[in-house]
C-alpha cells in the first residue's frame, strides 16, 4: 500500500486512537505525580440545626493563591504510588524485616490493599481463564456435533450468560447464594451445617465469584471456537479417522492445533479482562472478602472526599499488570509474525 | 446534522424526563434552576416543590449517586448544577473544592421564612439551608420483647443481653439487625460506637488520627459482639436489606435511620404482627456514657458559586418556595422526615430522631479530612468483623490508610 494511501486509510482509526487511548494515559500518568496542595487549615465557629462548633475548614482564600500559581498541584513524583495505599515500600520493607517465616510475611503483606487485592486478582485471572477456555471449547465440540435443527437453540441458550449484563447477572447468583438462598440453603443441607454461610467465609466468596467468572465469560470462548470449528479441513480429520484415532486424539493433535490462534487470541482478551475484574465484586458485595484492582479505584473514587492521585495511581499499575500478563503471549505473535516475513 | 440531531433527541429527553413546566403556586423566577441531589421521598418532595415554580426551567437530577456527579458538575464554569442537595458530611467536599457561594445576601433578601436555626452557617457565612433532621435510632418489636420479658434496651449492654434472651427462648435465631455492610455503613456504626464510647477522631484543630485508641478498641469489640446476634451475612447488609430482614420478621432489635424508620412497614406483603410490634424510641448509649452511640444529620441545599447572580437568585427562591411552611399541610409530607421547617409538628415516627437531638448526641463531624477517615475505616475493618486480626491490629491499619490518603490530599 502506497504511503499516502494508507495515511488516509488510517486517520480516522489513528485520531480515535489518540482521542480514546492516548490522551486518557496520558491524563492518568500526569494525575498520578501531581496530588492536590496542602490546604491551609482554620478554626472557625459552625452553626446549625444542632448549635455552634468550632471546626476547622480549609481557608479557601490562601488555597485559592495556591492553586492559580500551580494549577496542577503538587509535583510528588512516586510518591504515591510507594504509599500504604500502592505498593507501599516502607511496609513491605518493615515486614520483611519483621518476619521470621514466608507465611508471617504473607500474612503481613495480605495486611496492605494493593497486595491482597493483587492476590486475589492474580488467583482470578490464573484459575478462571483456563477454565473458561476448557468449558468454552468443550461447549463448542458439542454444540458443532448436534443436529442441524439443535443448533441454533442451543447457541442461543448458551450465550445467554454473555447477554446478561454483568451486575445483574453477578446480582441473581448472589441473591441465589443468600443463606436464605436456593443455592444457599441446598449447601448448607449438603454440608449439614445450618449457620454454613456462602457470603460470611472468604474461600467460599472466592469460589463463587470464580464460578460466576467462568459462567459469564465461556460463551465468548465457545463462540470463537465454534466459529474456528466451521474452517476445520475435513480431510485431515478424516485421515485421522483412517489412521485409527480416537475422538480425544482428534481432538488433541487436529482441532486444537487447527484452533490455536484462536486460543491465544481467547486467552488474550480474557486475561485482559479477567485482570480487571470489578462488576462481580460489586454484584456479590464481597469487598470484604474479595477486592480487585479496578475495585480499589471505584473505592478511591467512591468516598466523599474523592482521591484522584491515589485512583490514577492505580490505574497506572493496572496498566503496567495487564502489559506484563499480555507480554508472554505478544512476544509470542511478534516472533510468529517475524518468522512469515 | 447528525450532532443537531443528537442535541436535539438529547435535549428532549432531558425535558420529558425532568422539566415539570407546572403553572406554579406564587413562585417565579427568571433563570435555569437545576438541582442534583439524594433521592429519598423527603428529598423527592422537595424537588418537586421547586419544579412547581413558574417562569423558567426547573431541572431536577435526584439519584442515590448524587455524590459522585454533585462536585464535578459544580466545577464547571457555568456549573451544570445551580444547587446541590447535601448533608452535613457531603458539604465537606463542596466547600472544599469552593464550589458553592455564601446565601446572606439571598437571605437577607428572600429568606424571610426560614428559621435561625435552619442556617448552616461557617465563619459567620450562610452556606446551605437545612430543612430535614436524621439519626440512627432504636427500631424494635415489641411484641416479641413482651414475650421475652424484656423492656426496649436503652443501652447497647441491655441489647445484648436482649438479643440473648430473644435467642434463647427460641423466638428469633438473629434476633439483632444492622447495616454492617463492609464500606460506608460498617464506618458509619463504627463511628456511632466510637463517639458513644466518648472517642473523637482527631486531634483538636488537626488531622492527626486518634482512633487507635481504647474507644476505638471497645467500639470494635461491642461491635463483634453484637455481630454473633446478626445473619452471619452481616458484613453484605446495607440499610436497605436490614430493613429487609426487619420487614420479613427476622430481626427484633435494629439501629436505623429516622428517615427510613417512619416507612418501614408500609411495604407490600410485611406479616401483621411486624406491623403491630414495630415500635421505635431513642438511640441507646454505650458503656455506661450519656452520649448516645449516634450521630445527628442535617439535610440541606446549598447555591453553587459559578453560576450568574439571577440563577442564583431563582434556584434560591425556586428553593425556599419548597420547603415553605405550607408544604406541612399535606399529612403524608408531614411524616416524610424530621423537617426543621416552622410550623413542623412531631409524628409519632419523628421520637427517634427528636429524642437523638434531646440527649445532646454528637453531630456527624464536618470536617475537611472526615470523608476519608470514613472510608479508611469502611476498607479496613472488615477484618476484624471476620476475627481474620486483633482490634488494635484494624484501627493501626485505619490510622495508616487514611494518612497515606491524607498526604496525598494536603490535610497532613
Amino acid at each position: 500500500m502506497k504511503h499516502r494511501t494508507f495515511f488516509w486509510f488510517f486517520l480516522p482509526t489513528g485520531l480515535a486512537m489518540i482521542l480514546f487511548i492516548a490522551l486518557p494515559l496520558v491524563s492518568i500518568v500526569t494525575q498520578s505525580i501531581f496530588a492536590p496542595h496542602e490546604s491551609v487549615f482554620e478554626t472557625v465557629e459552625n452553626c446549625g440545626p444542632f448549635g455552634c462548633k468550632e471546626e476547622t475548614v480549609i481557608n479557601q482564600e490562601a488555597t485559592r493563591a495556591l492553586r492559580e500559581e500551580k494549577p496542577l498541584g503538587r509535583f510528588v513524583g512516586f510518591d504515591v504510588y510507594l504509599d500504604r495505599g500502592h505498593i507501599a515500600v516502607a511496609e513491605v520493607g518493615e515486614a520483611w524485616s519483621s518476619t521470621q517465616s514466608w507465611g508471617d510475611f504473607f500474612g503481613k503483606l495480605g495486611n496492605l490493599p494493593l497486595y491482597r487485592a493483587l492476590a486475589f486478582t492474580l488467583t482470578y485471572t490464573f484459575v478462571v481463564t483456563p477454565l473458561l477456555i476448557i468449558l468454552g471449547l468443550v461447549v463448542a465440540l458439542a454444540v458443532n456435533s448436534l443436529h442441524k435443527r439443535l443448533k441454533g437453540l442451543v447457541i442461543f441458550f448458551s450465550l445467554l450468560p454473555m447477554i446478561v449484563t454483568p451486575l445483574i447477572g453477578a446480582l441473581i447468583l448472589f441473591w441465589m447464594i443468600d443463606s436464605r438462598g436456593i443455592l444457599g440453603q441446598f449447601i448448607s443441607y449438603m454440608a449439614d451445617d445450618p449457620d454454613l454461610s456462602l457470603k460470611a467465609s472468604t474461600p467460599l466468596m472466592w469460589i463463587s465469584l470464580m464460578v460466576y467468572g467462568v459462567w459469564h465469560s465461556a460463551p465468548f470462548a465457545f463462540v470463537v471456537f465454534y466459529a474456528g470449528l466451521q474452517t476445520l479441513p475435513q480431510d485431515q480429520l478424516e485421515a485421522a479417522q483412517i489412521d485409527g484415532a480416537s475422538r480425544y486424539q482428534q481432538v488433541r493433535y487436529v482441532i486444537v492445533p487447527h484452533l490455536m490462534p484462536l486460543l491465544t487470541f481467547v486467552a488474550l482478551i480474557k486475561l485482559m479482562d479477567n485482570f480487571r475484574v470489578f462488576e462481580e465484586i460489586v454484584g456479590f458485595s464481597a469487598e470484604a472478602h474479595a477486592t480487585s484492582l479496578s475495585w480499589i479505584i471505584f473505592n478511591d473514587l467512591s468516598g466523599e472526599t474523592w482521591q484522584l492521585s491515589a485512583a490514577s495511581a492505580t490505574s497506572v499499575l493496572t496498566i503496567i499488570g495487564v502489559a506484563i500478563l499480555l507480554s508472554p503471549v505478544l512476544v509470542r505473535t511478534w516472533r510468529d509474525f517475524k518468522g512469515k516475513t | 446534522m447528525i450532532l443537531k440531531k443528537f442535541a436535539l433527541a438529547g435535549a428532549m429527553t432531558v425535558l420529558a424526563s425532568t422539566t415539570a413546566l407546572a403553572d406554579g403556586h406564587g413562585c417565579s423566577i427568571e433563570a435555569r434552576v437545576s438541582i442534583v441531589g439524594n433521592e429519598f421521598p423527603a428529598i423527592q418532595t422537595v424537588g418537586a416543590g421547586a419544579q412547581a415554580c413558574s417562569g423558567a426551567e426547573v431541572t431536577t437530577n435526584l439519584t442515590a449517586d448524587h455524590q459522585k456527579i454533585n462536585l464535578a458538575g459544580m466545577q464547571g464554569n457555568p456549573a451544570e448544577y445551580t444547587s446541590a442537595i447535601i448533608a452535613n458530611s457531603s458539604i465537606v467536599a463542596l466547600m472544599n473544592e469552593d464550589v458553592i457561594r455564601p446565601l446572606d445576601d439571598l437571605v437577607a433578601k428572600h429568606g424571610a421564612d426560614l428559621k435561625k436555626n435552619q442556617l448552616i452557617t461557617i465563619d459567620g457565612k450562610v452556606m446551605a439551608v437545612a430543612f430535614m433532621a436524621n439519626a440512627q435510632h432504636l427500631v424494635y418489636r415489641s411484641d416479641i420483647l413482651e414475650q421475652a420479658g424484656l423492656e426496649p434496651p436503652k443501652t447497647y449492654e441491655d441489647m445484648l443481653t436482649a438479643a440473648q434472651m430473644i435467642r434463647e427462648k427460641g423466638l428469633m435465631e438473629n434476633p439483632v439487625g444492622g447495616a454492617y455492610k463492609a464500606g460506608w455503613n460498617l464506618a458509619q456504626e463504627f463511628n456511632n460506637m466510637f463517639l458513644g464510647y466518648g472517642g473523637s477522631h482527631f486531634e483538636a484543630g488537626t488531622a492527626n488520627p486518634t482512633i487507635n485508641s481504647e474507644a476505638g478498641v471497645q467500639a470494635l469489640e461491642m461491635m463483634k459482639a453484637l455481630s454473633e446476634y446478626m445473619n452471619p451475612d452481616f458484613l453484605t447488609h446495607d440499610s436497605n436489606v436490614t430493613n429487609g430482614e426487619f420487614r420479613a420478621g427476622n430481626v427484633a432489635i435494629m439501629n436505623m435511620w429516622g428517615s427510613r424508620a417512619a416507612t418501614l412497614t408500609e411495604a407490600e406483603g410485611v406479616p401483621q404482627e411486624v406491623i403491630d410490634g414495630f415500635a421505635i424510641a431513642g438511640p441507646m448509649t454505650v458503656g455506661g456514657g450519656d452520649t448516645p452511640a449516634s450521630t445527628l444529620w442535617w439535610d440541606g441545599w446549598t447555591v453553587a458559586k459559578n453560576i450568574s447572580d439571577a440563577e442564583a437568585e431563582a434556584t434560591f427562591i425556586a428553593l425556599t418556595s419548597a420547603i415553605d411552611p405550607s408544604i406541612l399541610s399535606d399529612a403524608e409530607v408531614a411524616k416524610q422526615a424530621v423537617w426543621l421547617i416552622d410550623g413542623y409538628e412531631p409524628t409519632p415516627a419523628a421520637v427517634g430522631v427528636f429524642d437523638a437531638a434531646n440527649a445532646s448526641t454528637i453531630p456527624y463531624p464536618m470536617l475537611p479530612f472526615m470523608g476519608l477517615m470514613h472510608t479508611a475505616l469502611g476498607a479496613e475493618l472488615a477484618d476484624f468483623m471476620q476475627g481474620k486480626e486483633s482490634a488494635e491490629q484494624a484501627l493501626k491499619d485505619v490510622e495508616a490508610a487514611y494518612i497515606a490518603a491524607a498526604k496525598e490530599k494536603g490535610f497532613l
